[in-house]
């Protein structure tokens, strides 16, 4: 099992499959939000039972124990790749035609990072952690704390700017996590590349749907306020 | 016909591994198009042999791509600006009159600089001899298809065979990660039967050699496959990843 801490192919499988773990929450989490905008009482209803039971407890712990190995992992591989690089750079830059994304995965997961917490703090501290302690202001129904922050113009555009950082991570990270896995070869490189592409487009767009949706109601209804 | 041309070449001087280096700006005057950039240094040297200055140190042997020797960083790509070639085979004709040429060694903590841009490459054969061989004698040059070998596989060996060592792959690479020469010297003897026996202990062998010398963790940049003058490619890593995880799996 050390190989998994003290090789660099048993960290980056760590990556990879936090990564895809994460991947597949994502797609999880987009679904449901898409049901937010066709039906407030169905999200509600999600809400409700993704409340503090037991199971979504459960659930969230994983999640949470996923994200942390995912960020301690990815910290410690850019600190050791930093290192193997040595202290002297070149002069004349890195003119190597590679892809904007792949060279940026730490701080594109920094800036993710830093939407995560306005994002917990939005949502997750005053609905799941505020039944936990047992607060009387937790909130069960969620549609009207999502359609409360989006009427504010700042967090739709910090969403939306999250979004997209989190779809550049994306379209690198996929292909990114097969190849790690070994699930690549000539032919399929291309293709995985074209899967990336869609599977970041398309969580990133699932995602938008809710902040464009209610924020274009709010301003519609002229009820959207600056912050 | 070649022009020719006038440039300045902006060298890295650095007098030895401990030393503090520093870049030297020198004029050439007249140089043909025709010129290798390996002759222009030679130029570049006897100029300053007359002017009783050291010569730049750098590494070569065969000139003419097949040794990897020529490990020279110039304006931004290891090897040179063009695809698919060593430093060697990189004439002065894809350069501009009065262009001011910036030649670096190659920069990772595993190869530091011996002197000038000459670097010590020796961690190369470090994973080499961790387990780049078969360990028995296989005996000579089988008969054609007495054993039977795909034309895939056979392909893919050639081209994996193809790597020179020459360590542009980790030159180019922004986490100094040396996986794309790795996997090559994996692949090309995992694919053939005589080197299939102990592809497992070699992928494990090799690997943490690798990692023991302070190379960096692959991130797939692509950089590696981008700049390799051979054009080895990522899919090599790929089954060197594909083996390493089963042969630790199966552990
Ligand atoms: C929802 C959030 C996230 C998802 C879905 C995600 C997904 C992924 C995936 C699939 C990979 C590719 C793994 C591989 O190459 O094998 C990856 C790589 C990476 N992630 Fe994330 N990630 C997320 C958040 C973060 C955060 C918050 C950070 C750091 C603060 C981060 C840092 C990195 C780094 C540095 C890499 C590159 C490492 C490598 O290629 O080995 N990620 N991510
Ligand atoms: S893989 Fe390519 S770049 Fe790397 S050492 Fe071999 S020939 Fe050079
Ligand atoms: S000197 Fe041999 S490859 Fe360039």
């Amino acid at each position: 099992m050390y190989w998994l801490f003290n090789s660099s192919l048993g960290r980056k499988f760590i990556m990879s499959i936090t990564g895809t773990c994460l991947v597949l929450f994502l797609l999880f989490h987009m679904c449901m939000n898409l049901v937010l905008v066709f039906s407030t009482e169905a999200y509600d209803m999600i809400c409700e039972f993704l409340g503090a039971n037991w199971y979504a407890v459960v659930a969230t712990l994983g999640l949470a124990g996923l994200a942390a190995l995912h960020i301690l992992y990815g910290t410690l591989l850019t600190l050791q790749n930093k290192s193997a690089r040595g202290s002297q750079g070149y002069s004349s830059g890195n003119k190597t035609k590679t892809e904007w994304s792949a060279k940026n995965m730490y701080v594109l997961g920094l800036f993710i990072l830093l939407g995560l917490v306005i994002h917990l703090c939005n949502f997750w501290y005053k609905m799941q952690f505020a039944e936990l302690i047992g607060s009387p202001d937790a909130v069960a129904a969620g549609s009207g704390l999502v359609i409360e922050l989006f009427s504010k113009a700042v967090y739709v555009v910090i969403y939306l700017l999250w979004l997209f950082a989190l779809w550049f991570h994306l379209t690198h990270g996929v292909w990114s996590a097969f190849q790690t896995l070994g699930w690549n070869n000539k032919t399929w490189y291309r293709r995985l590349h074209g899967i990336s592409c869609i599977v970041a487009t398309i969580i990133a767009i699932g995602f938008a749907a809710a902040p464009i949706y209610f924020g274009v109601e709010s301003l519609l209804n002229g009820i959207m306020t600056l912050y | 016909m070649d022009k020719d041309i006038n440039i300045k070449v902006r060298v890295w001087r650095q007098q030895g591994p401990k030393a503090k280096g520093h870049f030297e700006t020198y004029k050439l005057e007249n140089i043909s198009g025709g010129t290798s950039f390996l002759e222009m240094l030679d130029i570049l040297n006897e100029q300053l042999i007359r002017e009783k200055q050291e010569p730049v140190v750098f590494d070569n042997d065969c000139r003419e791509g097949i040794c990897g020797m020529c490990s020279l960083y110039i304006n931004g790509h290891p090897h040179g600006p063009d695809n698919l070639i060593t430093t060697c085979q990189l004439h002065i004709r894809h350069f501009k009159d009065g262009e001011t040429i910036t030649v670096e060694p190659w920069r990772s903590a595993a190869f530091p600089v011996v002197r000038d841009l000459m670097v010590d490459r020796h961690a190369f054969d470090k994973i080499i001899q961790a387990g780049g061989y078969i360990n028995v004698n296989t005996g000579g040059v089988p008969d054609a298809n007495a054993i039977p070998i795909s034309k895939l596989d056979a392909d893919e060996a050639m081209d994996a065979a193809s790597c020179i060592g020459c360590g542009a792959c980790v030159a180019a690479c922004k986490n100094g990660s040396a996986m794309l020469f790795v996997s090559a010297k994996v692949s090309q003897l995992a694919l053939l039967p005589q080197g299939k026996i102990e592809a497992k202990a070699r992928a494990k062998a090799m690997v943490k050699r690798m990692d023991e010398l302070g190379f960096g963790n692959c991130t797939n940049t692509r950089a590696c496959e981008l700049e390799c003058p051979k054009g080895v490619s990522i899919s090599n890593i790929a089954r060197l990843n594909r083996s390493f995880l089963g042969a630790k799996l199966s552990d």
